[in-house]
């Protein structure tokens, strides 16, 4: 169960991880230009840990997850970059065994729950059909093993269950149902999409511990994709920060929680809301926009919106792009910034903690 | 399931009843406004004396208030009757729609001979049009911007702007008198010489799928478009399902289930309503006795061809209603 220190740089030689991605790029050429959605994106994942990609809407999270499961093959986006799972490479595999690996070895579960669930058929054959793609069986045996899987997510009365339709079920009991689609061949990689977004904050975490366990029980890996500090803090073991498509700060959860040192990370944690903490005026949310993925800012893509490039020389934030480097302090811990690192630790510790 | 079928047909049959009142009242408005006797539509070309013209209003009832004609016409479908003015009896045996003065035989009888064509052209169109549009649809779908694409939807294009009054002698031109692979067209029924029944209805089939299929190739597209980008899709992708069954199963069974309702509809609507493919191929369907009636003045034939393209509608939105509760399990009849 414990993080592997990440090897994020380029050119280093693959880790031995279950999941290793490796400079990552998914473009998209449209009318308008080409849109840069993920663009050198790094970072590994283990059996029974979870990974943690935060970052707002339209930094590539969902992109990367796509990506990962091989969802863009037959469209037009530019993939470049490397995969590793458990010892093959998908960025170059062929369609047809990508089909074979997703739902069986790797699956995937999606944000919204009614939309992501066919309306015309019964839950249970939904299951069924998972199950039956990867696994030569009887549509009986088929069927046991769905009502097995729906029990284990705990959706009560499994077997009367089976046959209703989505449209039948809660918003609970549906991602309960697409969990169970997930699990229902025992993958060794579980991508969840925002898992909890579209749910009331009760039945995520239900949600969230029924994930939890069930990693524990199949010891798989898990990449949680979210824009939401808190399911992070409390599900995962390290974190991806995205921004622009690029992987700005990356460590563990403590790491990231109690010592970020890129202002963008900084700027996620101030716009968190917090029920520890004496209640301030009010949140402060990160001034600008998100940058567009076609004319991506020169230089550190965060520097239209950083509130501290007066402490970089010579404009540097403005002309040259940061790499991502090892903080010094952590074998885990990386950061694109230009600031020095003694400079970002002060920063933090005396400007941006009190404030939170 | 059950009630709301019940309530739906009883529904159907009060909008029979108002149709076919409707019908049956303006049908009395053309003679009032001309200021002649009914009767006189129905004796031919040489006027008869008054005395003549009287027996006739009294053997068909023009004499009696319009209400009261029409509820003997209503009773004449339950039981049937007979006209009489003394001497001669014409019996209209039940279901009577009414009786044709100017052909001399019941209204029913006509429609009987006529209803084979009707429905034989309307079924084979539409499984031609349904196969052939979905087809092309999908296929338009999945290959969005290919040329195939390009092509039939510019065929599309170019066939609902064409005219069965174009296509149709264009077909009998090439088909019946330059290649002459189709010399005999004239219409037998499927029970008496399949090939010749065949043999007669694929022209216009063709000329009247054509104009349909166009139509719903366009709707498939789009709805295909939708549903492609849907997210179950991405999910039944995820699973590992193999891009047939992803297409098949999970794309086009959700594609196509708006379409069925279209579907009904226009099979309804086609009843009685195909003239220019009946005119054109000369087949003696529904649609051409009516623009006969209509040129003879041959009101009754008009009355019953009306009573059953408007049963045709309203079986067919019935039909419709039922079917999308099959194909759609979020529909509930309660």
């Amino acid at each position: 169960m414990t993080a592997q220190p990440l090897n994020v740089q380029l050119g280093q030689p693959k880790t031995d991880a279950f999941l290793s991605v490796r400079d990552l790029r998914v473009h998209f050429p449209t009318g308008d230009g080409l849109v840069k959605s993920v663009d050198g994106l790094s970072f590994d994942v283990d059996r029974g840990e979870i990974l943690g990609i935060v970052g707002e809407s339209g930094s590539g999270k969902s992109v990367t997850s796509q990506a990962i499961l091989g969802l863009h093959k037959g469209s037009r986006a530019r993939i470049t970059g490397e995969i590793w799972l458990d010892g093959t490479e998908l960025v170059g595999a062929s369609e047809d065994d990508m089909r074979s690996l997703r739902g069986d070895k790797m699956a995937m579960i999606f944000q919204d729950p009614l939309s992501s669930m066919h309306p015309f058929y019964r839950v249970g054959d939904q299951i069924t059909e998972a199950y039956r793609v990867h696994n030569d069986v009887s549509k009986a045996a088929a069927k046991k093993r769905a009502i097995e899987m729906l029990d284990r997510v705990g959706i009560p009365n499994p077997e009367k269950r089976f046959s209703d339709y989505p449209h039948q079920f809660s918003g609970g009991m549906r991602q309960r149902a697409m969990i169970a689609m997930a699990l229902v061949c025992d993958p060794k990689l579980l991508i969840a999409d925002e898992p909890t977004t579209a749910l009331d904050v009760t039945v995520q975490a239900q949600i969230l511990d029924l994930m939890k366990d069930l990693q524990k029980e199949f010891n798989s890996a898990i990449i949680l994709i979210t824009h939401d500090l808190g399911v992070v803090a409390e599900t995962c073991d390290n974190v991806v920060v995205m921004y622009g498509g690029q992987c700005v700060e990356t460590g563990s959860v403590d790491e990231i929680f109690y010592q970020p040192e890129m202002p963008y990370a900084w700027g996620l944690l101030g716009s968190m809301p917090r029920l520890d903490r004496q209640r301030q005026e009010r949140l402060q949310p990160i001034a600008g926009q998100p940058p567009s993925l076609i004319r991506v800012p020169k230089g550190c893509v965060f520097n239209p919106r950083c509130r501290f490039q007066d402490k970089v020389a010579e404009g540097l934030c403005v002309t040259e792009h940061p790499d991502l480097l090892p903080t010094g302090t952590s074998p885990t811990h990386s950061v694109r910034c230009h600031i020095n690192p003694d400079e970002r630790r002060r920063i933090w510790a005396d400007e941006i903690k009190p404030g939170l | 399931m059950i009630r709301y079928i019940i309530r739906r047909i009883l529904a159907g049959i009060l909008v029979l009843l108002a149709a076919s009142f409707l019908t049956f009242f303006i049908f009395q408005l053309g003679p009032k406004f001309a200021h002649v006797s009914p009767a006189l539509y129905y004796v031919g070309k040489i006027p008869p004396d008054q005395a003549t013209l009287k027996l006739i209003e009294h053997r068909y009832g023009f004499d009696l208030p319009v209400w009261k004609q029409y509820l003997n016409w209503l009773h004449g479908i339950a039981f049937g009757r007979t006209l009489t003015d003394g001497t001669n009896v014409v019996h209209c045996s039940a279901p009577c729609l009414g009786y044709s003065f100017r052909q001399n035989l019941p209204v029913t009888h006509l429609i009987m001979q006529a209803l084979p064509v009707e429905i034989s052209l309307a079924v084979g169109a539409a499984f031609l049009w349904l196969v052939g549009g979905v087809l092309v649809g999908s296929i338009s779908a999945l290959k969005r911007g290919s040329l195939f694409d390009r092509g039939a939807m510019t065929m599309a294009l170019a066939a609902v702007s064409l005219p069965i009054f174009f296509t149709g002698p264009i077909l009998l031109l090439i088909f019946k008198y330059k290649l002459k692979w189709l010399p005999n067209t004239n219409f037998a029924t499927l029970t008496s010489d399949p090939a010749q029944w065949f043999r007669s209805l694929i022209l216009p089939w063709c000329a009247l799928a054509f104009i349909y299929a166009a139509l719903y190739a366009r709707l498939t597209r789009a709805n295909m478009l939708e549903t492609m980008s849907e997210d179950y899709i991405r999910t039944a992708r995820a699973k590992g399902l193999a891009r047939r069954r992803v297409v098949i199963r999970h794309g086009l069974r959700a594609a196509i289930t708006p379409i069925v309702t279209i579907f009904g509809l226009d099979i309804g609507q086609l009843i009685g309503n195909a003239v220019i493919t009946e005119t054109v191929f000369n087949l003696h369907g529904l649609g051409l006795i009516s623009v006969q009636a209509i040129n003879s003045q041959d009101l009754p034939v008009n009355l019953g061809v009306t009573i059953v393209a408007t049963f045709a509608v309203v079986a067919a939105n019935l039909l419709v209603d039922i079917a999308y509760g099959v194909v759609d399990p979020r529909v509930s009849y309660s």
